[in-house]
């Protein structure tokens, strides 16, 4: 009886991601037609001949009608065709595919630093809630949600990289030229990555212990006489913890968009530098193609985050 | 599919907001909705007044006085054509405020919309949540940096990529509360008494709504503004020589090491506003659901 509801959810959750997807594409085709102006001569430029231009156009198929455009769009993401860019010279995937272990290192660092602190800070200022050290806490959270990321990053390379010399200023290290060189070089933009996601993790985890330690089954722990760490260690963090894995959606999808400021910043050649790039250099196809798979990848992300808060919690599979 | 927006920390639940003097007087002894209420009414003083609190030109050039320090004359410096940093940042305040309450007023009249049509109207609301999925799906930055590409880099582009990348975040708080709203007994009560469902609709569920919705627009306020500077810190946003904060950060970065001030000051000030912003939606947020009442 429980497997089959558990079952249903879950195919329900994938029924509703296809519609998502759909719409998605749809989206993202649209992005184009949002340009002012002929997209051909846009993307062409100003000073492009009239044949350059019409290349484009026969190119992007933009001669064609607004449907049929449509159509080959919808049909070539079927065949897992994203489109190429025009100005490097690649399909959007192979681009795509070439600077992801960069925004992956990236995000992954800075997950790994955020998780444990954020979900720490949290528990402590709840624990020690209303006295000096739940307000340092929170203050803390609160600048990390405050700062904008790239004008620390820029005082960051000040200080660590020109003035202390600790880590390179800019550019990526690949793994496979040793861990160390790989860690100094993405150490400071993780870093600064993961102080925005740090406060939002520790604010979010801060209110959910609260909720958790106000529960009967705290006051049960307790009566029964378990030790502090018992209660609020296992019983109370477990408990936050299904709420906090809602958060990881949230988490994610910050760090990826973190990091298309931050790579501009350290110069790193990850997935975000490429798409202000390409936006800078009027390659549309190459956006366009970019944020689709970006939506494609979290739309699953988040089916998978879904899931796993269904099978985390049983009170939601009565729902 | 996450249920959490953005901002809002925990499950919303409509409260009715509370009311009359004591309403008030609990909110000016809160720590925070004083602190915070008090900086962004300074901040917003300072924008309207910038052409009275200083007299000089933003963008007037003065090659004599480039790369000031700060000093008596130039309180804040000066940048690489000489104008000066304080009246810069004065009137990029103007731009930086008034791009993040446009952005929390428009994305705030359209979630109103559209989550209780969601939630009143139950065959669109499969149609509506789904595409705010979608919207969901593409980190809210990239969405934004995506449309403002497209549309050109102008103030008004900046505005409408923003309140699309936030929009869904508040239909989802809407929708949440209406649905919650349209079960209690006042609502079912008017029904029965024969009211419309217009009526309903917009004396009952949307009135009651609105605490969570406002509760999320500070904070929806205080990231628009963030994400506003970084657009036009990558160059997508405002564009040079109006000021903002984000550009201001921008010209002022290549500087860094020897102009410290360029970039130092207009980045203390987008803090300062957000921190300001954050502060006051977590007092509202204590104050307007009492189940967060953990602290101040």
């Amino acid at each position: 009886m429980e497997e089959v509801a558990l079952i249903r959810i879950v195919a329900v959750k994938f029924l509703q991601a296809v519609p998502v997807i759909l719409i998605i594409s749809i989206l993202a085709f649209l992005l184009l037609s949002l340009l002012p102006g002929d997209p051909a001569l846009i993307i062409a430029g100003e000073q492009a001949s009239p044949a350059a231009v019409e290349q484009v156009r026969r190119q992007l198929g933009l001669d064609r009608s607004f449907l049929e455009q449509l159509g080959i769009w919808l049909f070539n993401l079927a065949q897992g065709n994203f489109g190429s860019s025009l100005v490097l010279n690649q399909s959007v995937l192979s681009a795509v595919a070439e600077r992801l272990p960069v925004t992956l290192s990236l995000a992954a660092l800075s997950i790994s630093f955020t998780i444990p602190v954020g979900v720490l800070l949290g528990s402590v200022a709840a624990y020690f809630r209303r006295t000096w050290i739940d307000s340092a806490v929170m203050t803390v959270a609160l600048l990390g949600v405050s700062i904008p990321a790239f004008w620390i990053a820029i005082l960051g390379v000040i200080l660590f990289s020109v003035q202390l010399g600790w880590v390179p200023s800019s550019g990526f290290t690949p793994i496979s030229q040793g861990v160390g060189p790989w860690f100094a070089s993405l150490a400071l933009p993780a870093l600064i990555l993961s102080l925005f996601q740090i406060g939002f993790l520790a604010r979010m985890t801060r209110s959910a212990m609260l909720d958790v330690l106000g529960q009967d089954y705290i006051r049960t722990a307790r009566a029964k006489g378990l030790s502090e760490w018992r209660t609020v260690g296992k019983h109370a963090l477990r408990n936050a913890l299904i709420l906090i894995i809602t958060a990881t959606g949230i988490l994610l999808s910050a760090a990826i968009g973190g990091s298309v400021i931050i790579e501009q910043v350290f110069a790193l050649p990850g997935i975000g530098r490429m798409v202000v790039q390409a936006i800078l250099a009027r390659d549309y196809p190459l956006v366009q193609g970019t944020m689709l798979i970006l939506g494609f990848t979290f739309v699953m992300i988040n089916l998978i985050v879904d899931i796993l808060y269904t099978l985390a919690d049983p009170r939601v599979r009565h729902d | 599919m996450t249920d959490t927006g953005l901002g809002s920390l925990t499950t919303v639940h409509a409260i009715a907001a509370p009311r009359g003097y004591g309403a008030w007087r609990r909110l000016l002894r809160h720590r925070s909705f004083v602190i915070g209420s008090s900086i962004i009414l300074l901040l917003t003083l300072a924008a309207v007044l910038a052409p009275l609190i200083s007299p000089v030109d933003p963008s007037a050039m003065r090659v004599r006085f480039r790369f000031r320090p700060p000093s008596q004359a130039f309180w804040f410096g000066t940048d690489m054509f000489g104008r000066d940093v304080f009246t810069r940042v004065l009137y990029g305040a103007r731009v930086s405020l008034f791009v993040g309450f446009a952005v929390c007023v428009v994305s705030g009249l359209c979630s109103a919309i559209l989550g209780v049509i969601a939630a009143q109207f139950r065959r669109l609301d499969g149609a509506i949540m789904r595409l705010m999925d979608a919207l969901m799906s593409f980190p809210a930055i990239l969405l934004a940096l995506g449309i403002a590409a497209a549309l050109g880099p102008r103030v008004s582009s900046v505005i409408i990529a923003l309140t699309v990348a936030y929009i869904p975040a508040g239909v989802r708080i809407v929708r949440a509360a209406a649905l919650t709203v349209r079960e209690m007994d006042f609502v079912q009560a008017a029904q029965v008494s024969g009211a419309s469902s217009l009526r309903i609709v917009l004396r009952h569920i949307l009135p009651n709504c609105l605490s969570p919705l406002l509760v999320h627009l500070t904070f929806i306020f205080a990231y628009a503004m963030l994400a506003e500077a970084a657009l036009s810190f990558l160059g997508v946003g405002i564009q040079p020589p109006i000021a903002s904060w984000g550009n201001i950060i921008a010209e002022g970065r290549d500087y860094a090491t020897e102009a410290w001030w360029v970039m130092l000051f207009p980045g203390i000030a987008i803090s300062l506003a957000a921190l300001s912003l954050n502060l006051l939606g977590d007092a509202l947020g204590d104050m307007l659901d009492p189940r967060l009442k953990g602290g101040e």
